[in-house]
Formats: structure tokens, sequence, C-alpha cells
């Protein structure tokens, strides 16, 4: 009887969080279907009493919501390629090599891990201005075509993987490349996956990096664009809640079809 | 033979030095070169768009302790670190415990409550914008009619701070969640069935087992909060650009305004260098607890 209560109890609690945190989409995805008139009449109510499409409609010609599209999907996809690749081949050396100075070198990581990038973004910015940099590609990806985090994270993968799988492939001749693109690589497909959605989600969600490095809007991204379009259009309602449900959406659908991988990526953070 | 073995375990500088270039010029020119550059920049007159940069010595520092603008951005990032730190904290933990009991449909919470995590906080910032709007805004209209009389949240100089934190919570919890979780799952079963004897109910299992064996991840939450919460941005730069009259200007926010929008970049240096100070400082203190916890 009393587990009973309690398990009841349990559920009410749950159900009352899962209520509150859901809430604030829930009434995003409505209110971006219903018609302007009925988001700013009073009282505001959560369900529409006409259904319309009509601000997804004007989110294409209102904001330039395709090329924001267009740009995060190659900031967050470059990104996230690259990094995964230099990431991966300095914690191969991290892992599987013996090296001098391997240590002294793995502080330095760890010493980049703990630098905020707030800290960094004013002396980046003079640098890529001085090179030119500042809303091109190069400038936007390539300082951060390498992360510490994930260096990290993929060496304390391979580490963990049994010594004799490269040991034979030496004695048969193989290559340390090889060694790493045929053997070790296809080995850490899951941490590989997990850091994959870490940099997609870091970088399709950031504000302040493409906010700073670009001026206009042929690289800016979706937080970005969206942000400062509110600033200068803060009534448009419906085209708003409409843009922000579809850049919301790709890593939400994202999430549910591969949420182990997201949720282990988080709690690895938590282990380091 | 054994030349070739010594050549295999010993020496891999070069094969290594391959592996690690690509990702140590990177490292090196886009984050060592711009921490060592904060810190000199802090000592120049730089604006961006004077031609000279006159050295100005500890000038800027000088300014800042100075400065009632910066000292505002102290308080109010102490402030919103001591009201998010700990709700954050109790609510995710909470959340956690719930989570991890034996019943059906977790994953389907679970996945609920990840979903702000795994969002945007610029764009999911606008959403709580409108949400807090004296006239559109549904919850603003649902606390009125629940008698608490605060109607234009983001423009009230008292509630401004408050409305930020709580979506700061709604926001991390989740992620405070899962790491809590993970915790929880390192907590041996037996240890409960043993106090389960002793006839202890929840609540008391709560307080004597759990909370004293999970020390070490609440340790590091409330590390990692504390941290996060002097870097917030994303929020304040969408829902109140800092204002009614600077009561939600963070430390980052006041560091973008001289740096990004007055261009004194030497001036925005020397705050950013402080503040790089006090995480580093927070950062050892950190490695040092941990440390300590693991030889004993």
């Amino acid at each position: 009887m009393r587990q009973v209560a309690g398990r009841s109890v349990s559920y009410v609690l749950l159900f009352l969080a899962a209520v509150a945190i859901a809430f604030p989409f829930l009434w995003m995805v409505l209110t971006s279907l219903k018609p302007e008139n009925e988001i700013v009449s009073f009282p505001p109510t959560l369900w529409p009493d006409t259904f319309t499409l009509s601000a997804y409609h004007d989110v294409w010609s209102r904001i330039p919501f395709m090329q924001y599209l267009k740009n995060t999907v190659l900031f967050a996809g470059g990104v996230t390629l690259v990094s995964l690749l230099l990431d991966s081949l300095a914690a191969y050396a991290f892992g599987r090599l013996q090296f001098r100075g391997k240590n002294l070198l793995f502080v330095l990581v760890l010493v980049a891990l703990m630098i905020p990038v707030q800290v960094t973004m004013i002396p980046l910015f003079i640098m890529l201005n001085k090179f030119g940099w500042i809303n091109t590609w190069i400038g936007l990806i390539l300082p951060r075509a390498t992360n510490a985090f994930g260096i990290f994270m993929l060496r304390q993968f391979f580490i963990g993987l049994p010594k004799e799988l490269d040991e034979s492939a030496r004695i048969d001749g193989c290559s340390e490349f090889r060694i790493y693109w045929n053997i070790i690589l296809p080995l850490a497909k899951p941490a590989l996956a997990s850091l994959a959605l870490f940099h997609v989600m870091y970088n399709w969600n950031d504000l302040l990096w493409p906010l700073i490095m670009t001026n206009n809007n042929t690289l800016r991204t979706l937080p970005a664009g969206l942000a400062l379009f509110m600033g200068q259009h803060v009534v448009e309602y419906g085209v708003l809640t409409a843009g922000a449900s579809l850049a919301l959406a790709p890593l939400v659908i994202a999430f549910l079809m591969a949420q182990k991988y997201f949720i282990q990526g988080i709690a690895f953070t938590g282990i380091k | 033979m054994h030349a070739k073995r010594g050549k295999w375990f010993l020496g891999q500088e070069k094969t290594a030095l391959y592996f690690l270039l690509p990702s140590f010029l990177v490292l090196g020119l886009f984050v060592f070169w711009p921490i060592i550059n904060s810190f000199i920049l802090s000592f120049y007159n730089w604006n961006l768009f004077d031609a000279m940069h006159p050295f100005v010595g500890l000038g800027n520092y000088r300014a800042l302790m100075q400065d009632e603008r910066f000292w505002n951005s102290v308080r109010q990032t102490g402030y919103y670190t001591l009201l998010s730190v700990p709700l954050g904290i109790v609510l995710s933990l909470l959340l956690a415990v719930l989570i991890n009991l034996p019943l059906r449909g977790m994953t389907f919470f679970k996945a609920i409550y990840f979903l702000p995590v795994i969002s945007s906080f610029a764009v999911i910032a606008i959403i709580w914008s409108f949400l807090l709007d004296p006239d559109i805004g549904l919850i603003s209209h649902y606390f009125q009619e629940w008698g608490i009389p605060v109607k234009d949240w983001l423009r009230n100089p008292v509630w401004a701070m408050p409305a930020v934190i709580m979506v700061a919570v709604w926001k991390n919890i989740g992620f405070n969640m899962v790491i809590f979780l993970a915790g929880l799952q390192e907590i041996p079963e037996s240890v409960y069935e043993a106090s389960k004897l002793d006839g202890a109910g929840p609540v008391r299992r709560f307080w004597s087992v759990t909370l004293p064996m999970l020390r070490h991840t609440l340790l590091f939450v409330v590390i990692i909060s504390i941290i996060s919460s002097f870097q917030v941005f994303d929020q304040v730069y969408v829902m109140t650009r800092g204002g009614p009259v600077f009561k939600t200007e963070t430390i980052v926010y006041f560091i973008y305004h001289y740096g990004f929008e007055e261009l004194d970049m030497g001036y925005a240096s020397s705050a950013s260098a402080l503040l790089f100070v006090v995480v580093l400082l927070i950062t050892l203190l950190q490695l040092r607890i941990f440390k300590f916890n693991e030889t004993n």
C-alpha cells in the first residue's frame, strides 16, 4: 500500500516537472500555428482557435531563413568533420603511442580545456581581423578545428582498447596511419558518434562566436540571425516562433533518434 | 630485432609529431596565443578603429577597479550564481533520484527533461521573452492569475534577474540530472539493501546513503555550475541586453559590450583577464579537491 502511494507521488512529481519543462516548446509550436491577430489577442491562450501555416510560409521571406539554415549546417557540419579528424589524430598519439614529452603535451591539452572561450574572443577577433578572416568560412571554422574536450574524450576511449590490436598489425608491417584509420577508428565508432553529436550541438547552438565573427547575413547562423532579427522586429511573434521551431527541430529529431549517444557525451563530462 | 622493438615501443616521436601537429597548430594559434595576448592587450589602450594603441601599463585595471559598471556586473554575476546554482542542483538532484527509480516510462521523462539541454539557448530565450511578455506572455498571464503581481518581468529592475535565472535553471536541469544519474547508478544496490534491513524509509535512505555516496558527483556539479554561471551571456543578450538599468548585466556581457560595441578592446581585455584568473583558480581548486578525494 505504502509502495503504491510512493509510486503515485513519484509519477505526479515526474509529470509536473515534464509539463513545466516541455511547456515553452509546446507554446512555441502552438503559437507558430496561430494567425498573428490571435497571438496578440487578450487574454493569451495556449490552444489556437484556428490553425494556419502562414507563419511557416512567411518565415522564408521575412527572415533570410534559408541562408541562415544553410550557414548553420555548413558551420556545424564543417567544424564537426574537421574536429573529429584532428581530435582523433591527437588522441591516437596520446592514447596509443609512446614518445618523449607526452605528459607535458597532454597537460597543455588539459590547460586548453580550462580556458573559457569568452576570454580568448577579443584577441582572437583582432587576429582574425588582421588576417582578413572576419565573415569568411575559414575564420569561422578553423579556430574550432580541434577541441581539447574532444582530444581528452577520445584519448580515454583509445587507452581502453587492448594493446594486442595494433601490435599484431605492426608486426605485419602496417603503417601507424593505417592502424589508426583501419583498426582504431572503426572500434571507436560509439565514442566518435557521441563526440560528433557534441560538436554538432555545440556549434549549431552557439551564439557568441557566430555573432562576433559575422557582420552580415551571408555567413550568419540561425541563433545569431534570429537573435538579431528579434532585436529589430520584436513584434513579429508568428514568424519568430515558426523560425525558432524550425531552428530547433533538426537537433530535437536527431536527439530523439540517437538519445543514447547524446546522453553519453554529456555524461562523459561528469566522469572526467 | 631488438632495435626494431625499441623503435616501436619507445621512440615513436616522429610518428607522434605527425599525429599531433595539426591539433597543436590550431590550439597554439587559436587558444594559447590569444590567451597570452589577452593579458598583453589589457596593458594597452586598444581601440579597433584607432591607428595608435598606446601602452598604459596597469591603467585599464585601475580604471576597472573604479568602474561602478564593472562592479555592478560582478554583483549581478554573483547574484545569478548564488541563486541559480543551489536551485538548479536541488531540482536536478530531485529529478535524478526520481528518474532512477525502477519504474516504467523513465526513458520518456528523461527525453523530455533533456530537450532544453540540446536546444540553442539563444533561440529558446526568444521563446521565453515572449512567454514573459506583459501583453502576449502566457506565463506572465498565468503568474498574474496565481496572484504574482509582476507584469513586465524583463523590464522590471527587481524581477528581470530572477526571470533570467529561472530560464537558466529550466535550461540546465537536464544536464545536471544526467550527471547525477551517472553518479546514482554507481552506488551499489547492496548499500541500499543494508539500510532497508535497518528499517530506513526512502527519505532517511536519501540523506544517510544516497547523499554521502554522491558527494563526489555533487561537488563536481557545484563547481562546473559555478564556472558556467560566470560565463553567462546568451540568454542575457537575447532577453534583456543587460537591462533594465544594468540589472542583468553579467561580466561576460560587460566584456562583450566594451569589446564589440564600444570597441574598447584593451579595457574589455582587462576584465576578461580577471575573469580568466578567477575561473582558473576555481578549476585548480576543483583539481586539488578531486586529487585529494582520490588519494583518500
